[in-house]
């Protein structure tokens, strides 16, 4: 038992216990930094290694409505419509990801199909109107407290479900992190030729860590839809949800475990702090500094606010053995 | 043939034009400074705001608005290029393009802060043009026949002058140009100001026909990018043709079904295309 385990251990008892004490505003923001953390996770998976994805939005929004269209049309429980939706994103990253990398559609090309599925995926939602709601959103009939229906009016349950769901997030990332797959992946983004002839299956790894993000993606955005109990085309997929994702993730750090996660906490408390600051007068104040911050962050620190805190880290070790001349 | 279908199909055409003139300028930018300024069409809700102001609000006449919206985005521009690529230009190309994403945040932002979202029309009513049952909207024929002449002006900069031969040949190749005493770091300023210019001029023509709101860069910035990768990125002949044909299956997709379902299908076709021919649909 190291220093490491106890401090791992006592930030876990912490963030179990703070339902104990915490007002219900505050558990909303929690649940979202966790949701939205474990969303941003999911696609620094794929982002670190280089194949950065405009299309996330496409993932989530085919998670998120798939569960509760099946939920108020024909009655079918979450715990079979959540693993249907995540199935549908899985298949849809397939389609996309299996041409996209054997005919090596990278960089700029490989945004720009992926912003393409996302526009698809959320202009789908808006035409299909007479289903879904359109631009109107859409609303799964609620029951009140229900495990069946997967929905419980008391925060603490989805504090519950999302702080289990991000540790997964972190275990999956752990997973991939520790595996071969990673020394893959990382020979694969630096060249791709060169990656193949030293016998690394560069389709099989590329598509591996897709579908992973995928999945990870389309299950955040299910239990978001669960939690919210409203959806909207506009919050759930398309452009914007796909750059949010992007940018909260290199804000935060996407090369780092826990990256991703800061980037959540730190855009939702900006937003949050700057709405209540301004209230409602300066609609737009919170996206403004945030936009300016964005830009900031990508020409002064790329690997975002973890990258150079844990290049400051680095640094030190070695300061300390050189002896003073 | 319907006379309906017909009317869909001029409409796309003339839609095609505005289009094509965005796609022009965004390919400059890609195939002179190898950068996607995803941002491209906020620029264009920019100008587009600028002209509401100057020729809503403060009441000068539209033709001076015009002109200072155009000078006003070409100005935006060149500040894009020297405070946000040009500080990242030997990082990686997707740096670049998410730094412009971060702008695109900003400017939609800041427009919401100044004007809020409310949807605000400059008030300008073109007559409509009856060609025996088919109706034209005089804005639409106007934007299409100044975004022709705009295109060829382009070209012909492009051709005769000797800015334009050093922005052909930086595009081809940007090491050897440096050896032949061009200045690269002015023709990268010279070309992010005509590409802000062209999406001013695009600003005055959708002014003309559309409501102006923070967000109306998201309902065809993404059109213009799927229009520049089917083209090609930084063939501009090749994207200037695959504006029309967009804008040909918007058109009449959305005669067939309806608005969303013909964007669908634009996007669809894109994705597909992309497959089919990854390096655009006139790669030799």
């Amino acid at each position: 038992m190291s220093a490491r385990h106890a401090t791992l251990a006592v930030a876990l008892g912490i963030l179990v216990c703070v339902p104990l004490f915490t007002p219900p505003y505050f558990m909303h923001l929690l649940i979202q930094i966790l949701l939205w953390g474990f969303v941003y996770t999911a696609w620094s998976m794929m982002g670190r290694f280089g194949f950065v994805s405009l299309g996330h939005g496409a993932f989530m929004g085919v998670g998120a409505y798939i569960p509760a269209l099946l939920w108020n049309y024909y009655a079918v429980t979450p715990w079979i419509g959540i693993p249907l939706g995540v199935a549908l994103s899985v298949l849809l990253a397939l389609v996309i990801g299996y041409p996209c990398f054997r005919l090596k559609v990278v960089g700029h090309y490989f945004a720009l199909v992926t912003l393409a599925l996302s526009q698809v995926v959320m202009l789908s939602i808006v035409a299909a109107r007479d289903v879904t709601g359109g631009s109107l959103g859409f609303t799964p009939n609620a029951v009140g407290f229900s495990w069946y229906a997967l929905q419980f009016p008391d925060k603490r349950y989805f504090y519950a479900i999302s702080l289990a769901l991000w540790l997964g997030g972190l275990a999956v990332w752990r997973m991939i992190d520790r595996g071969i797959g990673r020394e893959a992946l990382e020979a694969i983004s630096e060249d791709e030729d060169a990656a193949a002839a030293i016998g690394i299956n560069v389709m099989r790894e590329k598509l591996r860590v897709t579908v992973i993000s995928a999945a990870l993606t389309a299950l955040g955005g299910a239990i978001f839809g669960q939690y919210l109990m409203y959806l909207n085309p506009e919050t759930v997929s398309g452009i914007a949800v796909s750059l949010q994702i992007v940018f909260a993730a290199i804000v935060g750090g996407m090369y780092a475990m826990l990256g991703p996660t800061i980037g959540a906490f730190l855009t939702i408390s900006l937003n949050e702090g700057l709405r209540v600051a301004f209230a409602t007068n300066f609609i737009g104040a919170a996206n403004t500094i945030y936009g300016v911050l964005l830009i900031l962050c990508i020409i002064f620190m790329p690997r975002g606010i973890v990258g150079v805190v844990g290049r400051v880290r680095l640094r030190r070790p070695p300061a300390k053995a050189v002896p003073a001349e | 043939m319907d006379i309906y279908l017909l009317e869909a199909i001029i409409n796309g055409i003339l839609l095609g034009g505005v289009l094509a003139l965005l796609a022009l300028g965004l390919n400059l930018i890609f195939g002179v400074i190898d950068v996607v300024w995803i941002a491209y069409a906020d620029l264009v809700m920019c100008g587009m705001y600028a002209i509401y102001w100057l020729y809503a609000e403060l009441g000068w006449p539209l033709p001076l608005a015009c002109l200072v919206a155009i000078a006003g985005v070409a100005g935006l521009g060149v500040l894009v290029h020297l405070m946000i690529i040009a500080p990242i230009l030997g990082s990686a190309p997707i740096n670049q393009l998410l730094a412009t994403g971060g702008l695109l945040f900003f400017l939609q932002s800041f427009a919401t802060l100044l004007f809020g979202t409310d949807f605000r029309n400059i008030g300008v009513r073109l007559p409509v043009i009856e060609l025996g049952d088919i109706y034209i909207s005089y804005a639409r024929l106007l934007a299409f026949a100044v975004a022709l002449i705009g295109a060829v002006a382009l070209y012909v900069f492009l051709r005769r002058t000797f800015v334009g031969t050093a922005i052909r040949a930086i595009a081809q190749d940007r090491d050897i140009v440096g050896l032949m005493g061009v200045d690269q770091r002015r023709i990268y300023l010279v070309t992010s100001a005509i590409g802000g210019a062209l999406a001013g001029l695009a600003a005055c023509l959708l002014a003309l026909q559309y409501d102006v709101h923070p967000f109306i860069g998201n309902t065809f910035g993404p059109l213009i990018f799927m229009i520049c990768v089917l083209g090609g990125l930084g063939d501009m002949i090749g994207g200037f043709i695959a504006a029309f044909v967009i804008s040909q299956i918007i058109a009449i997709g959305g005669y067939y079904t309806n608005t969303e379902l013909s964007y669908v299908l634009a996007f669809t076709f894109f994705i597909v295309l992309m497959f089919v021919r990854p390096r655009g649909i006139f790669a030799r």
